[in-house]
């Protein structure tokens, strides 16, 4: 009997591909259907985001911020404004910590929704998809009365958000609130028992507690492997410290237990959004300290002062005092981090945006080793990425 | 907060007297000033020592100063779950000498340093596979280096006779404006007539 050569071969899979979460080309190298090595090749995306905020002023580099993870854009506008405060020593007043902590938690929702559905729609449920999306056009709108913005808010600014919420705003928001976990529990109808979401996750893409920290991995994909960690409760932003939310913990590491975290994390936002409403104090939503934050219109019609700092905020921008800062929040997706160096001038000398997918894609390769072509694509959907963040 | 970050500081630093070259604490944010051939040694005993366990590596960056003889600082964050601190490790290199590399200890580390490498031009030893990674393929130059323009060398569009797209060098419709709003009081601290005010 001949000799048979047996070679592996190469997959080429995306950059345009449904399954790949956006402009994701992965090169696959392929025994058979079972995965040895999976190269992915990122950057399709990069927009230099990085060096656009090198050449802009504080005040400009924020919508920057929405357009890395475009699905929860308040949560990366949260990090930097929090970066900034940190570097001026200052704190937005009350009222403003609330309504961030507030929008955080829909920023949460909106991507947990988006993840959740497109994931079950990658290994087959197309239901999710079509009925969370109804709940997600809900949230924007909310995003939309209070910003004029459905996506790109840049509402969360160094010193508070922009503006109040309008009125009626919250009666909305509670009542969307206290209807939504039904709409939770509908959706686990479809998916926690499907024994096709089952087949297609569980023990699919284990991750060791020793390699999650090994590979840096945070938010959700973390605590699937088994750590109790949030950043929100263990190293508390704005009025974080005041809620009172569980975290819930998975066992396994696997596809299905990142799942099951998403699933639960929303009920914990519900419960975030809900206390944030109840609690939410009377007052300014933005600092009054005029070197930061404009002055009101009105005053600006009878005040010379007011005009004047009106002026310098919108071409000078306010100079930040020289130092740097490493400061993160429990985005959606995990720890997002912006190192942020100042000179003492109105730039930032360098911003660097630690976004939580670059990490978890990593480590892509590690995860679907071994496994078979159909389980890549669980994999991605599972550890949540989105490119605007990971190639910035 | 600060005297548990100062023990801490304090402790690697008489741990590493050689390695560590300085310890800062700012707004509550721990920081050590490292030698560049050490960066392995400090590394790994942050990971594996008791008393501080910094077993993810969040973050690896770059930071250009022209005007620098080691015109470039590589700086890592770490995060300890155990001790919920972060820690911050800086070192100074330049174009040329490279720096070893942590991906040997952390995993993570091996994309940020591709990412450092790509933008920066900071090369790193011994990493497993040191290609570019944003940038595009074939792609000349590091991006985020000060003395990089911001709208780069190059564009691209798509030509209709040659059916592919081709690369150009840039051509501005209109002159690059750098709005520099930097008030001339506070952007030149000495005036011509200062000198009379220190003179005394």
């Amino acid at each position: 009997m001949s000799e048979t050569r047996i070679r592996n071969f190469n997959l080429n899979f995306g950059p345009q591909h449904p399954a790949a979460h956006g402009v994701l080309r992965l090169v696959l190298e392929m025994d058979g259907e079972v995965i040895e090595r999976a190269d992915p090749h990122i950057g399709l995306l990069h927009r230099g985001t990085e060096k656009l905020i090198e050449h802009k002023s504080y005040l400009q580099a924020v919508p920057y911020f929405d357009r890395l993870d475009y699905v929860a854009p308040q949560n990366q506008e949260h990090a930097f404004a929090l970066a900034v405060e940190k570097l001026l020593g200052i704190q937005p007043p009350p009222r403003g910590q609330y309504v961030r902590v507030l929008y955080a938690e829909i920023g949460r929702i909106l991507n947990h929704i988006l993840n959740v559905c497109s994931y079950a729609m990658d290994v087959g449920a197309m239901t999710p998809m079509l009925w969370a999306f109804e709940e997600r056009e809900l949230l924007m709108e909310f995003c939309e009365r209070v910003s004029g913005a459905r996506l790109h808010m840049a509402y969360f600014r160094p010193g508070g958000v922009t503006r109040d919420l309008p009125v009626g705003l919250i009666e909305d928001i509670h009542a969307w609130n206290e209807r939504f976990p039904k709409v939770i529990d509908d959706l686990e109808t479809l998916l926690t028992e499907n024994r096709i979401f089952k087949q297609r996750t569980v023990d699919i893409g284990r991750v060791s507690p020793e390699a999650a920290l090994d590979w840096g991995f945070s938010g959700p994909n973390l605590r699937a492997c088994g750590f109790a960690w949030d950043l929100r409760k263990a190293q508390p932003y704005d009025v974080y410290g005041e809620m009172d939310f569980d975290v819930p913990v998975g066992k396994n590491g696997d596809c299905y237990d990142r799942y099951l975290i998403r699933m639960y994390e929303m009920r914990e936002s519900v419960k975030i959004i809900r206390q944030c409403l109840e609690r939410m104090p009377l007052g300014r939503v933005m600092t009054d300290d005029r070197k930061i934050a404009p002055p009101p219109r009105g005053d600006m019609k009878g005040s010379m002062e007011a005009l004047i700092h009106h002026f310098k905020l919108y071409t000078e921008g306010y100079h930040v005092p020289a130092g740097e800062t490493y400061t993160a929040v429990e985005a959606p997706k995990g720890e997002f981090g912006v190192y942020l160096v100042s000179d003492g001038t109105n730039r930032p000398y360098r911003c660097k945006i630690r976004a939580p997918g670059f990490a978890h894609l990593q480590a892509l390769d590690f995860l679907s080793r071994g496994h078979m072509l159909a389980d890549v694509v669980a994999n991605i959907g599972s550890i949540d990425i989105v490119f605007g963040e990971i190639d910035r | 907060m600060d005297v548990a970050l100062k023990d801490l500081g304090d402790y690697v630093a008489t741990a590493l007297p050689n390695e560590v070259l300085g310890v800062t604490i700012d707004r509550g944010e721990l920081a050590f000033t490292i030698h560049r051939h050490a960066v392995i040694k400090v590394l790994k005993f942050l990971r594996d020592d008791a008393n501080c366990q910094f077993k993810q590596l969040m973050d690896v960056c770059g930071v250009d100063y022209p005007e620098r003889e080691n015109r470039f600082d590589v700086v890592y964050n770490l995060l300890s779950l155990v001790h919920n601190i972060r820690a911050r490790v800086k070192l100074a290199t330049d174009e040329s000498t490279p720096v070893p590399s942590a991906s040997g200890l952390f995993s993570s580390a091996g994309w940020w340093e591709r990412e450092t490498w790509d933008m920066y031009g900071i090369p790193f030893s011994d990493h497993p596979d040191l290609r570019r990674i944003l940038t595009d393929y074939g792609f000349d130059g590091y991006p985020l280096r000060k003395d990089f323009p911001l709208t780069g060398y190059v564009e691209v569009r798509y030509d209709d006779e040659q059916k592919r797209v081709v690369y150009e060098p840039v051509k501005l419709t209109q002159e690059f404006r750098n709005f520099d709003f930097l008030s001339p009081w506070e952007g030149a601290p000495r005036l011509p007539g200062d000198e009379k005010a220190t003179k005394d």
